[in-house]
């Protein structure tokens, strides 16, 4: 099995890794609480250069499963690799190559922008000069440029989003997983971050898996895997499951799937 | 599903990503510290007013008599100073515990174990991080303690820092481990009552523990067995360029327990995530 390439490299090499491993595959994974069973036999992947939605209600077992491949839960049975690396046995290389944004904020607030974003760099051990270069980069990509010295405290609440998804950038991940980074967020900001992250898809060739209750986030070109009550109801290119399900949108699909009631609105 | 490989050998991390994620950890440890302003001056406030007042006026009371490492009359400030700075690194490691308790809570706790580094060296890093905070808090108690006329030889200064080092470690430890065991931040009044005090008092921090046995056999061997005991004997006679071995050897074995205590109970596998974000687990 050949390796990913090296991470300096990956810039300059927007197309993905060896095809023979998916960006994230997830094999057979059950967990729970005590006696309170919060995934059961969850298996799906995650090609690279691609945007897979995890669609599913508050409790649906989402953040279980994010917490594993994160690695802040052992997993009790099944596996999780990242291109290929078994998170539980190699985290070292799993962890490299991925990169998160956690539901809640976890910035420091009384640090500046760039002293965050320092901070993940040495957790990554990227040395100072290096770390520098690329913080400057990515908050010009955000277009917080000139935020940079300022208190996080100061940000709105997008602007906070877009420096999380910078500094799970920063070590240039290879995998990148959103839990419902919109949550709260206005609607322009939505949008500048929905379109942020497809762009990382189509043009540096990250594999993201996006978790998410809103059904207006997915695009027909995306794959989709519908989790309900810790199992896996379906999964696939959105289109070909929203067919399946007889439906003519991801809503209805949801819903046939489901069971669910869902709001007008289009969110659950 | 092909994609995970049997033979999947870890690359490892170099010396100097070992040394870059270190110093990130203490700078950042640090900034924080220089940005809660009210915490530096209730960590130096604490142990002067007991310098100032409790020990002025319990001077007359208690008479010191020649023990090592002193070897004149010393004054009752004199005696206390040690205890002090122990007691400085005690409450600084109970509230790096309350602060990781939080940031758990908060959810910055995260980004720091999803560094690829070994969750290990990560947590050692965080203990060297609070260690070396409570260090700045010691040094500028002993400036102001100077000029209170706790004057120790200048060599002292710097004896003390390894002394030092080891039992900030071992507080910092205790706190990692207790915090693992705790549910949320409001617990931390029970930390206050049922860790800081008992081991505080129960110590020869305050008076030689001579005169406890004198009072009560069984409270001196409780005050032998403290591990903070051994804290204030191996700062205490470090600082007069001495060294007490038995302290030393107490002091380092619990260092090393804790650590490794509470470095099992952030086990992914085990304690922290599945506690805190389950909620009663048990």
């Amino acid at each position: 099995m050949t390796s990913p390439a090296p991470i300096a490299e990956q810039r300059e090499t927007p197309r993905p890794g060896p095809a023979a491993a998916p960006a994230l595959s997830i094999d057979s994974v059950s967990h729970a609480y005590g006696p309170r069973r919060a995934l059961m036999d969850v298996s799906f992947n995650v090609q690279p250069a691609s945007f897979t939605a995890l669609l599913g209600l508050n409790g649906a077992g989402k953040s279980t499963l994010f917490s594993l491949i994160t690695r802040l839960f052992g997993i009790q049975s099944g596996r999780v690799g990242i291109f290929g690396h078994d998170i539980s046995k190699n985290p070292g290389e799993a962890l490299r190559l991925l990169g998160v944004v956690f539901q809640p904020r976890t910035l420091d607030l009384d640090l500046s922008l760039t002293q965050n974003l320092l901070y993940h760099a040495a957790l990554h051990g990227i040395s100072r000069r290096e770390a520098a270069a690329r913080s400057a980069e990515l908050l010009g990509r955000i277009g917080l440029t000139e935020r940079a010295g300022s208190k996080v405290r100061d940000l709105s609440g997008g602007q906070m989003r877009r420096l999380e998804i910078a500094r799970a950038l920063l070590h240039r991940p290879r995998l990148l997983l959103l839990d419902e980074p919109t949550v709260g967020l206005d609607v322009k900001a939505r949008a500048d971050i929905i379109s942020h992250v497809r762009q990382l898809v189509s043009e540096q060739g990250i594999g993201v898996l996006w978790a998410t209750h809103l059904f207006d986030e997915i695009l027909p070109g995306d794959d989709l895997v519908v989790l309900h009550q810790g199992k896996v109801l379906a999964q696939g290119p959105m289109s070909r499951v929203v067919a399946e399900a007889g439906a003519q949108d991801v809503n209805t699909a949801f819903m046939r799937l489901t069971g669910a009631q869902t709001l007008p609105g289009g969110g659950i | 599903m092909s994609g995970i490989t049997t033979r999947d050998t870890p690359r490892g991390f170099s010396f100097q990503e070992y040394m870059t994620c270190l110093t990130g950890i203490v700078w950042r440890e640090g900034l924080r510290f220089l940005h809660q302003r009210e915490r530096f001056v209730s960590a130096l406030v604490r142990p002067l007013v007991w310098l100032f007042i409790f020990a002025a006026g319990f001077r007359q009371v208690l008479g010191i008599s020649i023990i090592p490492p002193y070897e004149t009359y010393i004054l009752y400030e004199v005696f206390i100073a040690p205890g002090l700075m122990a007691m400085i690194q005690l409450f600084n490691g109970m509230q790096s515990s309350l602060s990781m308790v939080y940031d758990r809570e908060m959810g910055n706790m995260r980004t720091l174990l999803v560094s690829p580094l070994p969750r290990g060296y990560l947590l050692f890093c965080k203990l060297l991080a609070g260690t070396a905070v409570s260090l700045l808090q010691v040094y500028a108690f002993l400036l102001i303690a100077w000029f209170w006329d706790i004057t120790p030889p200048l060599s002292g200064y710097l004896t003390v820092l390894p002394a030092l080092i080891l039992s900030g470690l071992m507080l910092g430890s205790l706190g990692m481990l207790i915090s693992s065991g705790i549910k949320q931040l409001e617990n931390f009044a029970g930390v206050m009552n049922f860790v800081i005090f008992p081991m505080f008092f129960a110590s020869s921090a305050l008076y030689p523990l001579w005169r406890v046995q004198e009072g009560s056999p069984y409270l001196y061997y409780l005050c032998e067995a403290n591990p903070f005991t051994h804290a204030v004997e191996l700062i205490r006679f470090a600082l007069y360029g001495q060294i007490n071995w038995v302290s030393l050897a107490v002091v380092a074995t619990c260092t090393i327990v804790f650590m490794i205590g509470a470095i099992y109970a952030y086990d992914p596998s085990r304690g922290l995530a599945r506690r805190g974000l389950a909620g009663g687990e048990g």
